[in-house]
């Protein structure tokens, strides 16, 4: 990749980073108040059924991390499996599709 | 060429970026086993209880711990990260914020463990 | 009668790369510097020992060797501080090709230090006025923080990212190059952004911060490639790059 190319994927990856750290904080305070109340179908659905707020903070949620991952697990295949080119990133935009399919779908599934 | 070995790396900041490393890799192979688990629900809430209920063996809660901590340290690390990049780095505090990051990380963790029973 | 010798227990890498340690018994002395150990052996033991050094004060950094797996400066590396038990294993910087013995090829060490475009570029004649630049001004203070570096390439030895990604430019030749970008007289200043962004370059660095750790002259390599990071971000989305 050219050397534009290379610094706007690093963009990405650290505009993605920022997007997920607030996210994250959300996620991480929604898992520590749900087990403590019990993990139950009932119990999350209830609380996601439905809710447009949910699903627009899950949708941005999962948008960020298709960006991430793929960027993040891009460059340990570079370094430590010497897997670089255009097979990589091809594998990288191709994950990256995967997750946003998979969250999408795992979105759907818990607020419609 | 010779290669430094692991005398060289004993250090702070080196054990950060493998945890950052390492943390980051299980967290992307764990997330299409998430969304492909919440997709359960699709299939109606029983779906998504007989998982759940599959979940509560022991080694399943220590690993969701686990788990816990992994994201915690790889967004703590991550915000360090993000620091030393877009605002500055200092010899000085680099190996405070590594042990505010790590505790903070390991205190995400344990909150979760405790929340468990 | 002089008493009887402390003895240092030394490891030396004799050879290429395709050669072995080889064990030598060195005399202790107060103040002694693994410089003054190497110098002892090719002096009383084998001649045929090679390994660089000039100064010997800590301003040249030629003696730069891996002492117990850490890149160091041996004329200011004091045995007290560094033997483990009496034992000292003495080796060639790491990441770099071994020519003989403790002696490496710098060679692709300053040839990264030029893919970085790490030379000046004027802009001024002779027949200008002199730049003014204020020593006070924040870019000059940038500079200054990173400007002693003297190529002694220690944080080379130090940084794994080199030893992952063999093109990588690494910390010296980016801690240049970024000095520059700072100098308001410089006039390459495309040049050189194109030059160190990418996974050669600035981008490459996941701040292990070992080669700030190592640095003898305490620079921080770190500090200066997150600022060509910020600065190639700058400038993709301004369109320069």
């Amino acid at each position: 990749m050219s050397a534009r190319a290379e610094t706007l994927a690093w963009l990405a990856q650290r505009a993605s980073a920022a997007i997920l750290a607030l996210c994250v904080t959300v996620h991480l305070a929604t898992l520590i108040v749900a087990v403590h109340e019990g993990l139950s179908a009932a119990a999350i659905l209830g609380r996601t059924h439905g809710s447009v707020t949910w699903a627009a903070f899950y949708v941005l949620f999962v948008v960020a991390v298709s960006v991430h991952a793929p960027l993040g697990l891009r460059t340990i295949a570079a370094e430590w499996l010497s897997w670089k080119g255009r097979t990589a990133d091809g594998a990288c935009v191709a994950l990256g599709i995967v997750l946003l399919v998979l969250g999408i779908r795992a979105v759907t599934a818990v607020t419609l | 060429m010779t290669r430094s070995d692991w005398r060289s790396r004993g250090h702070p900041a080196y054990w950060a970026f493998l945890v950052h490393r390492v943390s980051g890799l299980l967290l992307a192979l764990f997330l299409p086993l998430h969304f492909v688990a919440l997709g359960q629900a699709l299939a109606g809430e029983e779906a998504l209880d007989a998982f759940l209920a599959w979940t509560e063996r022991p080694l399943v809660k220590a690993s969701e711990v686990a788990l816990v901590f992994l994201l915690a340290a790889h967004f703590t690390g991550g915000l360090r990260l993000l620091v030393v990049e877009f605002v500055g780095w200092r010899r000085e505090s680099d190996k405070a914020i590594l042990a505010a990051a790590g505790g903070a990380a390991a205190f995400c963790a344990l909150i979760y463990a405790l929340n468990l029973f | 009668m002089p008493a009887p010798e402390k003895l240092l227990h030394v490891s030396v890498w004799r050879g290429t790369a395709a050669g072995g340690f080889r064990s030598y018994q060195v005399p202790r002395q107060d103040a002694q510097t693994v410089l003054d150990v190497v110098t002892w052996i090719q002096r009383r033991i084998d001649a045929s020992l090679a390994y660089r050094f000039a100064c010997r004060v800590g301003m040249c950094g030629s003696c730069a060797m891996t002492v117990n797996g850490i890149p160091r400066w041996t004329c200011r590396t004091h045995v007290a501080r560094v033997a483990t038990g009496e034992r000292l294993q003495i080796a060639p910087l790491a990441n770099l090709p071994i020519v003989r013995d403790l002696v490496v090829d710098m060679t692709e060490f300053f040839d990264k230090w030029a893919r970085a475009k790490g030379g000046f570029v004027p802009t001024a004649t002779r027949r200008g006025d002199f730049a003014r630049v204020r020593p006070d001004s924040t870019s000059r203070r940038a500079v200054d923080a990173a400007i002693e570096c003297i190529g002694c390439a220690v944080c080379y030895a130090a940084c794994d990212v080199i030893a992952w990604n063999p093109a990588y430019l690494g910390p010296a030749a980016l801690n240049r190059a970024w000095t520059l970008t700072r100098d308001v007289r410089d006039g390459a200043r495309r040049e050189r952004l194109a030059a160190v962004a990418g996974d050669a370059g600035c981008h490459a660095c996941h701040t292990h911060t070992l080669c700030s750790e190592r640095c003898p002259t305490r620079l921080s390599p770190t500090l200066s490639i997150a600022g060509l990071k910020r600065t190639t971000a700058l400038a993709t989305l301004r369109g320069e790059l």
